[in-house]
């Protein structure tokens, strides 16, 4: 049959969000959540890295670590584990509105959910200049001297053994970070998607998995923030 | 249907589909990607090829006459690096993998194809960044790069080559991504988990080692990285930290990264013998399920690298007895392999000359293995030659031998032609005897206590005359190696064309013409038959010579 | 000690050569006497659970031989015997220095008696090395930062190749030297050429020189532990932990005193990282040794220091003849 008659009729055949070589929609649909399912698997490994690298060594310098972990901010932490919670709450709301129908929330809650990161990474700023300034990036200007450690008003602080937790902190914090930055790059899109009416309640799979994809960077700050901020704090 | 009379060209498939660099450079189809891919990789292999032919040359006499101490010392690492990293682990998944995986489940393509081009993407991008790290000066650390010297000592493109790595690993983790998807999610109605062919549980296994093993690499090479450049002290004992830490994390990706380079080809073995000894595979769920043990244990058995490390003698004995733990699936797979063979009706073309040289080669590497995870003995062995010729025969024994064969097998199916049968038996010939001539020297020359990575040994003359045994074997080798090179570019010109089924082998795959078309099957097939149907294939009513090979 | 490798050494190569002709017999014979006839077809095997469990579980039965004994060889290789004669060794690119407990010091080359345990205590100032004999079937890699240990038992007189086994950058080839095994009455003539005096008086120089006998006296007087008889003997950490004080323990006092804080004693130790070099710990790590082995001394500097007893009475006066 001619051309566009064909396509009249191969657009009616399918949703057009069906790519060709998959059979059904569910099979799309079940394949792009394996495969985010897998890809946070893989992230689970690469921050496991630096994990086992962080436990060892707390386990080795422990009271080193305790003085660092009481130089860092825990106010501006336990804030921004609020901001990042509060910012999944948003994404589950965002799911729901896709799911039924509801465009204006929808939007609203992607674009909230994006002010959340946003603040979680000013606030995160925040924290890094006052670390610069204190001279607790590692390098050259480092300096931990004559820092007590907790409940050994004593003793010192050995300040190379400090030094390894704040590289820790700086690394694992900032492989964070940019998974941030990345997770507000896909919501760009998404929002962006959603602005142009591409989601439906039947199909909005992007929604889901750039959904799951930030509620992993949500959890990976959910072990960041005790391991990091409340090493051997007491009220 | 076309005939062999009727030229590829003139009918639709997937190479005459489009025409022009763009068609290609923005493919979506697998089996262009994978093509994609054995040009890269093999562009990769000469090159580290290359490197290995100027180790040779310098340790045909003791002293450092050909090379001066840092250019062998980059040479060995480069060599190291590009076979591995870009040579072994994409090559089989991501070349026959690639082409064959949706083909064998019955799909139309794999389940993320535009990300399976950014795979390859990646792979260029690491490529290129390596081989510019390559032209401006190389590294020299050994493609293990241990800590301190790769942190604070060498003055080497350290951070380029392990960004380079970093970017590779991601093709390598999108790849098996793609492959798990799709071998869940893609199979063809009827195609149970119980009936694939083994050539993907190989390759589903592999896929599980790349997803949770190359992550930490990664994050190793970053934190090699960080060091280097901020100076943060992780793996550096002036700054407080650990070089021990380093070969902890290094070694947890760099053990089952060996199996990601040798599953997929025990995927290809068992396809062959099985084709070329008209049977199906003795032991089936055997041998898949050794092919998930392979993988969960490799994970399990990293510090076997460390055993003179200075680690504590407990963590020793548990890792050694798990080493011998994984030997036994492997064990299991050569037993299944070579019962196979019993009372088959067997045929002596190249693939199956390949898959019998694989069994002999990985059998030696395997068993020098227990050599390596025992204790005792590896005290010795460690840090020798000896270690070098069993990674050698597993690797090249085993892995390459795997791949050509696999080559060889299904390239009537990728290119449409037919290779020259002569030529090729002879080229797995010349294969085996320069393999075995280069590396077997090197087990004597191990335990004599000749160590790696020395580029003079001149204190040592005793040790030139296996020295030269080696290096007269690896100009064999080389010459081995070529001749599929000539005669397969050659077969895309004048080869005959192919049949669809040349071997009249069983599997999805070779039910589409060849070379088949871009969405592999006009319709959907519906499976009702167990994996290697041999006895349906060659059921004399189905009026078919025992493997009609046009010669 | 060599001879407990080559032995396990032989017995894995007749069991893998046995495997290995049990392997390619049945794939040549195979190979061979099913290659396609005419008229001939392949009979289908599914396979054999019987088959298959024994021939993983026999294997299996037998790698656990393999490992069994090579983790006794292993576990003798790792464990110095008590009284043998200590070395400390200090690699760095490129070069071994090696220092007896005697006090003579070598480069690239380490001289020893036939017949006597040698316990070698290593570390290194840079890149990690591997001290690796070949002809004693000894490998060890050599950290920086810390100590390994190795010991051997050379039961030949001869010189046997020393090999850096890890590699360590530019001259890692280059990094080679001597192990050579003398009759005893050769060896206490090469001893008696020259030396500075025991390890352990050179370490109760630097003792006094750093003023480490200012706090750790050998009274209940000082502000630091009393090191008499320390060495090898487990202490009660102020954290809770009982670590025993072996050389690794004592240098992280040395570098890192924070670390492993002795109980009852105030953290008022300084570090000496970066003042003091890998020879002079060596030495002063000698020195403590050398007091667990000495009778109860004098007062203060113990001026009559017992060495320990591998090393005859009257060493220090050079040129001695001892017997």
């Amino acid at each position: 049959m001619p051309d566009s008659q064909a396509a009249a009729a191969h657009a009616e055949a399918h949703n057009p969000a069906l790519l060709h070589h998959f059979a059904t929609e569910e099979q799309q649909r079940d394949s792009a959540s394996l495969g985010m399912w897998i890809f946070l698997a893989t992230e689970v490994m690469f921050f496991g890295g630096l994990f086992c690298a962080y436990l060892i060594y707390r386990r080795w310098y422990f009271p080193d670590f305790a003085a660092a972990s009481k130089s860092i901010n825990v106010t501006l932490g336990a804030t921004n584990t609020a901001v990042l919670i509060c910012s999944s709450l948003t994404v589950v709301l965002a799911i729901w509105a896709a799911q039924t129908a509801r465009r204006a929330l929808l939007i609203a809650m992607l674009v909230l959910t994006m002010i959340f990161g946003c603040a979680f990474l000013g606030i995160k700023g925040i924290e890094y200049k006052d670390k610069f300034e204190e001279h607790h990036v590692p390098g050259a200007s480092f300096s931990f001297d004559h820092v007590p450690i907790p409940g050994h008003p004593d003793q010192y602080a050995n300040p190379q053994h400090a030094q390894i937790f704040f590289a820790l902190y700086f690394v694992m914090t900032g492989l964070h970070a940019l998974h941030m930055i990345i997770g507000l790059g896909l919501f760009t899109w998404l929002l962006y998607a959603t602005w142009k009416g591409r989601f439906t309640p039947e199909y909005h799979t992007p929604l889901e998995i750039g959904g799951l994809y930030w509620h992993f960077v949500d959890i990976i700050w959910i072990y960041l923030f005790p391991l990091l901020y409340l090493i051997d704090r007491h009220p | 249907m076309a005939t062999a009379n009727n030229p590829q060209g003139e009918r639709p498939n997937y190479l005459n589909k489009e025409y022009g660099v763009w068609s290609w450079l923005l493919t979506t189809d697998h089996k262009r990607i994978a093509l994609l891919y054995l040009i890269s990789i093999t562009f990769f292999f000469f090159i580290g090829g290359f490197f290995a032919l100027l180790i040779r040359l310098e340790l045909m006499t003791p002293a450092s006459d050909l090379v001066q101490a840092d250019t062998y010392n980059k040479l060995f690492t480069m060599h190291g690096m590009v076979m591995v990293f870009f040579f072994l682990i994409p090559s089989i998944p991501a070349v026959l993998g690639n082409f064959l995986v949706p083909m064998m489940i019955g799909a139309k393509d794999l389940a993320f194809p535009r990300i399976n081009l950014l795979s390859w993407y990646l792979y260029i991008i690491g490529g290129v960044m390596m081989l510019h790290c390559m032209l401006t000066g190389g590294v020299d650390t050994g493609w293990t790069f241990y800590t301190p010297f790769s942190t604070a000592f060498t003055n080497t493109k350290i951070v380029e080559a392990g960004l380079a790595i970093f970017v590779a690993g991601f093709s390598s983790i999108l790849t098996g991504l793609n492959f798990v998807v799709t071998i869940h999610r893609m199979r063809a109605p009827g195609m149970t988990w119980s009936r694939l062919p083994l050539f993907i549980w190989a390759h589903y296994a592999t896929s599980i080692i790349q997803i949770l093993g190359t992550p930490v690499v990664a994050i190793t090479i970053v934190l090699v990285a960080a060091e280097r450049t901020l100076h943060l002290g992780i793996f550096d004992p002036k700054l407080g930290g650990d070089p021990l830490l380093f070969q902890h994390l290094f070694w947890f990706y760099s053990h089952p990264a060996v199996y990601i380079m040798i599953l997929p080809s025990m995927g290809v073995v068992t396809e062959i013998i099985a084709c070329f000894s008209r049977k199906r595979i003795f032991g089936y769920n055997f041998v898949a399920l050794s092919s998930i043990a392979i993988a969960v244990f490799g994970f399990l058995v990293w510090a076997h690298h460390m055993f003179v490390a200075g680690m504590s003698v407990y963590a020793a004995f548990v890792f050694s007895l798990l080493s011998y733990a994984v030997a036994v699936p492997s064990a299991i797979k050569v037993f299944n392999w070579t019962a196979t063979l019993y009372k088959g009706s067997i045929h002596y073309d190249a693939p199956m000359l390949y898959a019998f040289g694989f069994l002999g080669l990985f059998t030696i590497g395997g068993l020098t293995g227990l050599f390596l995870a025992c204790l005792g003995i590896d005290v010795h062995v460690t840090d020798t030659y000896f270690v070098v010729a069993h990674f050698h025969y597993i690797m090249v024994g085993g892995a390459v031998m795997g791949y050509l064969g696999g080559m060889h097998f299904w390239w009537p199916k990728i290119s449409g032609k037919l290779y020259p049968e002569g030529w090729a038996r002879l080229a797995a010939l010349i294969v085996f005897i320069g393999f075995n001539l280069t590396f077997f020297p090197q087990f004597i020359l191990g335990y004599l206590g000749m160590p790696r990575r020395y580029a003079d040994y001149s204190h040592m003359p005793e040790f030139q005359i296996l020295n030269v045994f080696s290096t007269a074997g690896a100009t064999v080798l080389g010459v081995g190696y070529l001749l599929p090179m000539i005669y397969f570019l050659w077969s895309m010109r004048y080869g005959k064309p192919a049949p669809d089924n040349p071997w009249n082998a069983a599997g999805l795959e070779w039910k589409t013409p060849s070379p088949p078309p871009t969405f592999n099957f006009e319709e959907e097939p519906v499976v009702t038959w167990e994996a290697y149907n041999y006895e349906v294939l060659d059921a004399p009513s189905n009026n078919k010579e025992e493997v009609p090979v046009a010669r | 000690m060599a001879s407990n490798v080559d032995a396990l050494y032989i017995f894995l190569l007749i069991v893998t050569a046995l495997m290995t002709t049990l392997i390619f017999v049945a794939i040549l014979y195979f190979a061979a006497r099913y290659r396609r006839q005419p008229g001939v077809r392949a009979e289908q095997i599914e396979g054999s659970i019987p088959l298959e469990l024994t021939w993983s579980i026999i294997p299996f039965c037998v790698f656990m031989v393999i490992f069994l004994w090579g983790a006794v060889v292993y576990f003798k290789g790792r464990t110095p015997p008590r009284d043998a004669t200590e070395v400390y060794v200090v690699a760095k690119q490129w070069m071994w220095k090696l220092e007896h407990a005697e006090g003579q010091r070598e480069i690239n080359a380490l001289h020893v008696p036939v017949g006597r345990d040698v316990k070698l205590i290593m570390t290194s100032q840079d890149v990690i090395h591997s001290f690796f004999v070949p002809a004693f079937r000894m490998k060890q890699d050599v950290l920086p930062g810390r100590y390994t240990m190795a010991w051997f038992h050379a039961t030949k007189p001869g010189t046997y190749h020393l090999f850096c086994a890890e590699y360590c950058g530019t001259q890692h080839s280059g990094m080679i030297g001597d192990i050579v095994v003398l009759e005893p009455a050769q060896y206490e003539a090469w001893m008696s050429g020259g030396s500075t005096g025991p390890l352990s008086a050179t370490g109760e120089k630097v003792f006094a020189e750093l003023g480490c006998s200012t706090c750790h006296r050998t009274d209940s007087q000082g502000r630091g532990p009393n090191l008499q008889g320390v060495f090898g003997k487990p202490v009660q950490l102020e954290d809770g932990r009982t670590v025993t004080a072996d050389e690794n323990y004592l240098r992280e006092c040395i570098l890192d005193p924070g670390a492993k804080r002795v109980k009852g004693f105030q953290p008022i130790m300084p570090t000496f990282q970066g003042l003091v070099s890998e020879e002079q710990l060596n030495a002063l790590i000698a020195y403590v040794k050398s007091l667990s082995s000495a009778k109860a001394a004098g007062s203060g500097l113990a001026a009559a220091v017992d060495v320990p007893e591998k090393v005859p009475a009257g060493a220090a006066a050079k040129g001695s003849q001892v017997q």
